[in-house]
């Protein structure tokens, strides 16, 4: 059959030069893990060649030029208004070349869906664990994939020289200028002089085109493979332990799934793209120092930043002839500094705190790391509120709310927002393993009332099945702290020492708070007794239990 | 019926029904929502004019801004010398009557007819003049430069109103309004009088052509088709961002979901 | 059974530890035990070596062997590890066939997209929507249906399966460890690097105008900001011009109250660099509306709250539209409150008062920018302002 030609003929013109069927073979059988959330990856990878797909295009008609025209095409409303080339030949390749519009709206629409995805993403990762070890060095890749990305999607806007995207960078110019000793010569050494100059566009240009898009491609090659060498995650699950991989091999299944995946990217971003438009250049006009828009935002993932910058109070030092303009460079670098700085950061102190320096390949349940997916959530409100703040005046107008209210409520939400939250969340997730606990003892509710002898009723309750056991009991249990030294000599071990121990020491006792899983083989209870082991088959049932009444104790 | 029924547990029908329910609401929403701004035809003032002028004024008006227009403190302004224009517009607007003293008062459908507006802008006109009510050939927009009111738009208007005139806040629950409701004649009205917050610009400093390419401007970009698609209230990236999330990623949420489901129904 | 493995350590002992030479001449370490014939338990991971394969949890019908010991290169046709079809045959037809139609559909919208490109053309808004409309819908069908008759045929049509491999512990074994450090020390002393100071030192002091070089060559991006930043175009004389329509102004013209309109100087409209710091707003206000005051001393207190008398004209005031925080124009004037708002970050500014600031991020009030009349009439500037304009900045006092 053809198959067999083929891998006769090309396939063995390949092996003769490549040593391939072993290497290739190896690829062809690895195992993939299967879970809706591993995907999340893939819409970032399929977003970003989409994205050099599209934006090759639209290299092929932009000119990255600030030399002023006077505008004679084919959008009427703006015909003989002065512009510079960048936003002429925009408007050229919206209105006049076939595709246009779509192909621009597609790029505009899979750079939100790259950094949309990023967060998602990033999310997952953090809230099950999946960047410890041996995947530190993978999140801090994925750290500076994010900041690359912001800055690629915030070139990448502004390249049309619009009157939207024309006062980011203004603004972006502002923020530059007030760093304290460097800042006017950054912006002048930008701009190439005073704002906005005749150079800030092809500078864009080309970092947006190929220095950013070539780090990214680089970075991500070597996030992917270390994915591949290091193998996936797995969620935990019968038959699933930290030792092994179970899922289905890359070829056919993983391929086709990927393949798939794809396609289903392309599709939305082309539904996207024809049935809702972004980046109305057009309509916005092209930049002019003079002119202003209500409702003026950068694309969302700047928002946080955007955000920061409006609510901080305004706040500055002159001092000796100089100022230190701190209502600027402190919302600009502060709050997502200590976003990303705390994210980089997490993986080596958490393992710090708890001493847990194995290799983990089996994904926490967030509830089980209460407090980890508190910080989480805690860290996602701090960013939300900076990013509600980024888009108040438009929240003001459609919520009928008081423009100053909004950015009072962010000054005091910022902080009392993530501290609830934090709250919550940790008692929600010891709740969630009250509730595992609880199942684990008592079984599952089987709705069959049984009534005893003596007149009262139970509810019979079985084991939950194998699956739901693997699950339920696959948790991380963090290592001991140290031990003493010496009991007599009561000197603390290495690492517990002086009153960075005593720190260590509270915040292992936090880190690692968890509802404690029941004892195996209980203590007398009747229906639903819980069954040690992981996918080891269920323990036959003690008498006495779920298929007679009277099962005594347990009236649960 | 029986069809129907007789389907109602097929995997579909609770998607069609939500998809049913959604089509409906969406209906008469915009049923009940939809409106038409009326047009306003000029009429040369006389004194019969001004006489119902002064009946409808003391009858509706007179509470707030007293008995001869001269205003009340703390409640309503003098109207004498702010001319027909500004009594044009706020009530064609239907922003007078004021429905109560609050931060600003919202466009809703006028109280009086055409001719009554006409009436009362021409007794508080007699009164201490001001600013005329534009005539149909002054908010013409035939030769308008376009370019000229696009400049002059964002470089006066747009930091309050968005740049196509969909709207913006401002300070203390005030709030520009979307010019998209606006008929030219209320668009000059306002450019001419400044009502409420809004600044004014004369016709010396904005001449009447500027005037008119302004207007052109705004009423040709609010009529124009979004080529791109559905324009998200076109007020910039925030609507975008949130289709971003909710509409792309949860999309793509589902196909993930749909792709790695265990295989068909063998694993139930 | 929880999943507390031994803290990361290399494959302790046992038959299956790679040595070093095995590991040079990449001998075969196909799995030498294998496993029992269909059993959830899972083999000993070997060290180094291929990916052991262990069968897990097999659906009923199908038919499942285990590798034999060469790894299945030999006799393809006695081992399987993929069933080879999906268990329900009807059904499966009926799936290609469905598989079969969004493929063709697909194709078809394909074609359809071609024939939309050939045959609606742009260059009005009309057109434009149209085209977008034909391109975007047919391609978006296309890899709509292309995905969906992918993954109807993954998770339909190929049978399902669940397979297991060993994972290797990521740390190297102890051997390998130490033949690398040997092999690393080997080189270093060979290389004389570590012994020869004098060759290690100097080769570092090469390198460092060689990493600094990139730097020194970014110099020429642009000029030294000097006191650049200080200044503006407005000089004495230079009338004001309204945006748009480069008309100058008169007092009397500019007399509603309540009124703005957005200026700059003559000749320098159409030039953005000297727009983006001198554009200004004048305000004309009622009589009695204005808080007068003295001037600041230039580089002196950053809160002024008053205008200045001698720099209006008739209850006409300019500031500078640029706003003091971030560089937005600061166009948002409300009249009844005489508040300026900047619509970037909302800061606000009291044009009655100076333009000082009363919310939002901005630090330093709008500076005023003197006017005066010129013999015809129109307003002109009578010099430049008497501080910087626009964002702060480290220089600046």
């Amino acid at each position: 059959m053809s198959v067999e030609r083929a891998l006769e003929g090309t396939g063995a013109w390949l092996d003769d030069r490549l040593h391939g069927a072993r290497g290739v073979r190896v690829l062809l059988r690895k195992i993939f893990p299967d879970h809706w959330s591993f995907l999340l990856g893939e819409i970032i990878l399929y977003s970003f060649i989409i994205l050099l797909l599209t934006g090759t295009f639209l290299t092929l008609w932009f000119q990255p030029s600030m030399s002023d025209v006077i505008y004679h095409g084919s959008y009427v409303p703006l015909r003989g208004v002065r512009m510079s080339e960048a936003y002429a030949s925009t408007l050229h390749i919206s209105f006049d070349v076939r595709g246009g519009l779509l192909i621009r709206q597609i790029h505009h629409w899979a750079a939100d869906l790259f950094m949309a995805a990023i967060m998602a993403h990033m999310i997952r990762i953090f809230f099950t664990g999946a960047y410890r070890k041996p995947r530190e060095i993978n999140w801090l890749i994925g750290i500076v994939l994010f900041t690359l990305g912001m800055f690629e999607g915030l070139f990448g806007y502004s390249l049309p020289d619009d009157l939207l995207s024309g006062a980011g960078l203004r603004i972006t110019e502002g923020i530059l200028q007030s760093f304290p000793i460097v800042g006017t010569y950054l912006a002048f050494f930008l701009f190439g002089g005073p704002f906005p100059g005749h150079d800030i566009i092809p500078r864009m240009y080309i970092l947006h085109v190929l220095v950013i898009p070539g780090v990214i491609l680089a970075l991500v090659t070597v996030h992917l493979f270390l994915m591949f060498h290091q193998k996936h995650t797995q969620m935990p699950g019968k038959g699933r332990t930290n030792e092994n991989v179970v899922g289905a091999p890359m070829y056919p299944y993983f391929m086709a799934k990927t393949g798939a995946f794809f396609f289903f990217t392309f599709a939305a971003l082309a539904l996207a793209a024809t049935f809702t438009q972004i980046n109305p250049i057009w309509l916005y006009g092209p930049y002019n120092p003079v002119a202003m828009s209500a409702g003026s935002q950068p694309d969302f993932y700047m928002g946080a930043l955007e955000g920061s910058l409006r609510m901080f109070p305004p706040w500055q030092w002159v001092f000796f002839g100089h100022t230190f303009a701190f209502n600027v460079f402190v919302p600009a670098l502060l709050p997502l500094g200590i976003v990303f700085g705390g994210a980089a950061a997490w993986p080596f102190l958490e393992q710090w705190i708890t001493g847990d320096r194995r290799e983990h390949h089996l994904n926490d349940r967030p509830r089980n790391a209460p407090t980890r997916t508190a910080l989480g959530i805690a860290m996602i409100t701090f960013y939300g509120v900076l990013w509600a703040e980024g888009a108040n005046d438009i929240i003001a107008d459609h919520l009928d709310i008081s423009l100053y209210l909004t950015t009072w409520i962010a000054r005091i939400a910022w902080l009392v927002a993530p501290i609830l939250a934090y709250i919550i969340t940790k008692r929600i997730c010891l709740g969630l393993q009250r509730k595992d606990a609880h199942l684990l003892e008592h079984g599952v509710e089987t709705g069959i009332i049984r009534q005893l002898p003596g007149g009262e009723f139970i509810e019979e309750t079985r084991p939950v099945d194998e699956e739901a056991l693997a699950v339920l009991t696959s948790r991380n249990v963090p290592p001991p702290l140290p031990a003493l030294v010496a009991a007599e000599t009561e000197v603390p071990p290495p690492g517990m020492r002086g009153r960075l121990g005593k720190v260590r020491e509270r915040l292992y006792n936090v880190v690692t708070e968890s509802v404690p899983l029941p004892e195996p083989h209980g203590n007398g209870h009747g229906n639903g007794h819980a069954v040690e082991g992981n996918g080891h088959g269920q323990e036959s049932l003690p008498a006495g239990s779920s298929t007679e009444p009277g099962g005594g104790e347990d009236q649960h | 019926m029986s069809w129907i029924t007789a389907r109602r547990r097929h995997p579909v029908a609770g998607y069609l029904v939500v998809a049913f329910v959604l089509v409906l609401i969406g209906t008469a929403y915009a049923v009940i929502t939809s409106g038409s701004a009326t047009a306003s035809s000029p009429a040369a003032a006389n004194s019969a004019q001004i006489a119902e002028g002064r009946n409808l004024f003391v009858e509706d008006c007179a509470t707030c801004h007293g008995l001869y227009a001269e205003g009340v403190a703390n409640q309503a302004p003098s109207l004498i010398g702010v001319g027909a224009a500004a009594v044009d517009f706020q009530v064609s607007t239907g922003r007078m009557p004021a429905a109560e003293l609050g931060a600003e008062n919202e466009r809703k459908p006028p109280h009086l007819n055409p001719t009554q507006t006409r009436a009362v802008a021409a007794y508080i006109q007699s009164l201490g003049g001001g600013p005329e009510i534009p005539s149909a050939a002054q908010v013409s927009t035939a030769g308008a430069n376009v370019g000229l009111g696009q400049q002059l738009f964002v470089a006066n208007c747009a930091a309050c109103h968005n740049f196509v005139g969909a709207g913006g806040a401002l300070t203390d629950g005030k709030f520009a309004p979307s010019l998209v409701p606006s008929t030219p004649t209320q668009i000059y009205e306002a450019m001419l009088t400044g009502p409420e917050a809004m600044p004014a610009f004369n016709d010396l400093t904005i001449t009447p052509q500027e005037k008119r390419d302004i207007i052109a401007y705004v009423t040709q970009v609010r009529a124009e088709p979004n080529p791109g698609g559905f324009s998200l209230g076109r007020i910039g990236p925030v609507t975008e961002g949130l289709v971003a999330f909710l509409g792309l990623l949860f999309f793509m949420v589902l196909a993930a979901l749909w792709i790695t489901a265990k295989h068909g129904k063998a694993h139930e | 059974m929880s999943d507390t493995n031994s803290p990361g350590q290399p494959g302790t002992g046992g038959p299956g530890d790679s040595s070093w030479p095995e590991y040079l001449t990449g001998a075969e370490r196909h799995g030498a035990s294998s496993s029992g014939p269909s059993g959830a338990s899972a083999a000993e991971p070997e060290g180094r070596g291929g990916p052991r394969r262990v069968i897990g949890t097999p659906p009923p019908a199908a038919a499942r062997t285990m590798l034999p010991p060469d790894g299945g290169a030999a006799g393809r046709e006695a081992v399987r590890e993929l069933p080879a079809g999906p268990e329900d045959p009807a059904r499966a037809k009926r799936v290609e066939k469905l598989v079969a139609a969004c493929f063709i559909i697909a194709g078809l919208a394909g074609l359809a997209f071609l024939v939309f490109y050939s045959t609606i053309g742009v260059g009005s808004l009309t057109r434009v929507l149209h085209s977008n409309l034909a391109l975007g819908g047919s391609m978006a069908l296309m890899f709509l249906l292309l995905g969906i008759g992918a993954t109807l045929w993954v998770r339909h049509l190929m049978p399902a399966v669940e397979l297991t491999e060993q994972r290797h512990p990521m740390a190297s074994t102890q051997q390998e460890r130490a033949a690398f450090k040997e092999t690393f020390n080997e080189g270093a002393e060979t290389s004389q690097f570590v012994k020869r100071p004098l060759i290690r030192r100097s080769l570092i002091a090469a390198t460092v105008p060689l990493a600094v070089a990139p730097i020194f060559l970014l110099r020429d991006l642009g000029p030294l900001p000097g006191t650049s930043l200080d200044y503006t175009v407005w000089r004495k004389g230079l009338r004001l011009l309204v945006y748009g329509t480069n008309r100058p102004v008169t007092a009397a013209e500019f007399s509603t109250p309540g009124s703005i309109i957005s200026v700059g100087p003559e000749g320098y409209l159409d030039d953005d660099d000297a727009m983006a710091k001198a554009a200004v707003t004048l305000i004309k206000f009622r009589p009695g509306e204005i808080v007068y005051g003295p001037p600041a001393k230039p580089g002196g207190a950053t809160v002024r709250n008053t205008v200045v008398p001698n720099w209006t004209v008739d209850n006409i005031v300019a500031y500078s539209k640029i706003c003091t925080h971030l560089g937005c124009p600061a166009a948002l004037y409300e009249q009844t409150t005489h508040r300026i708002l900047c619509p970037c970050h909302q800061s606000t500014f009291l044009a009655t008062e100076g333009a000082r600031v009363i919310f939002g991020p901005a630090t330093r009030p709008l500076p005023q920018l003197p006017i005066g009349v010129d013999a015809q009439g129109y307003l002109i500037a009578l010099s430049d302002f008497n501080q910087p304009v626009g964002p702060s900045f480290w220089e600046r006092s």
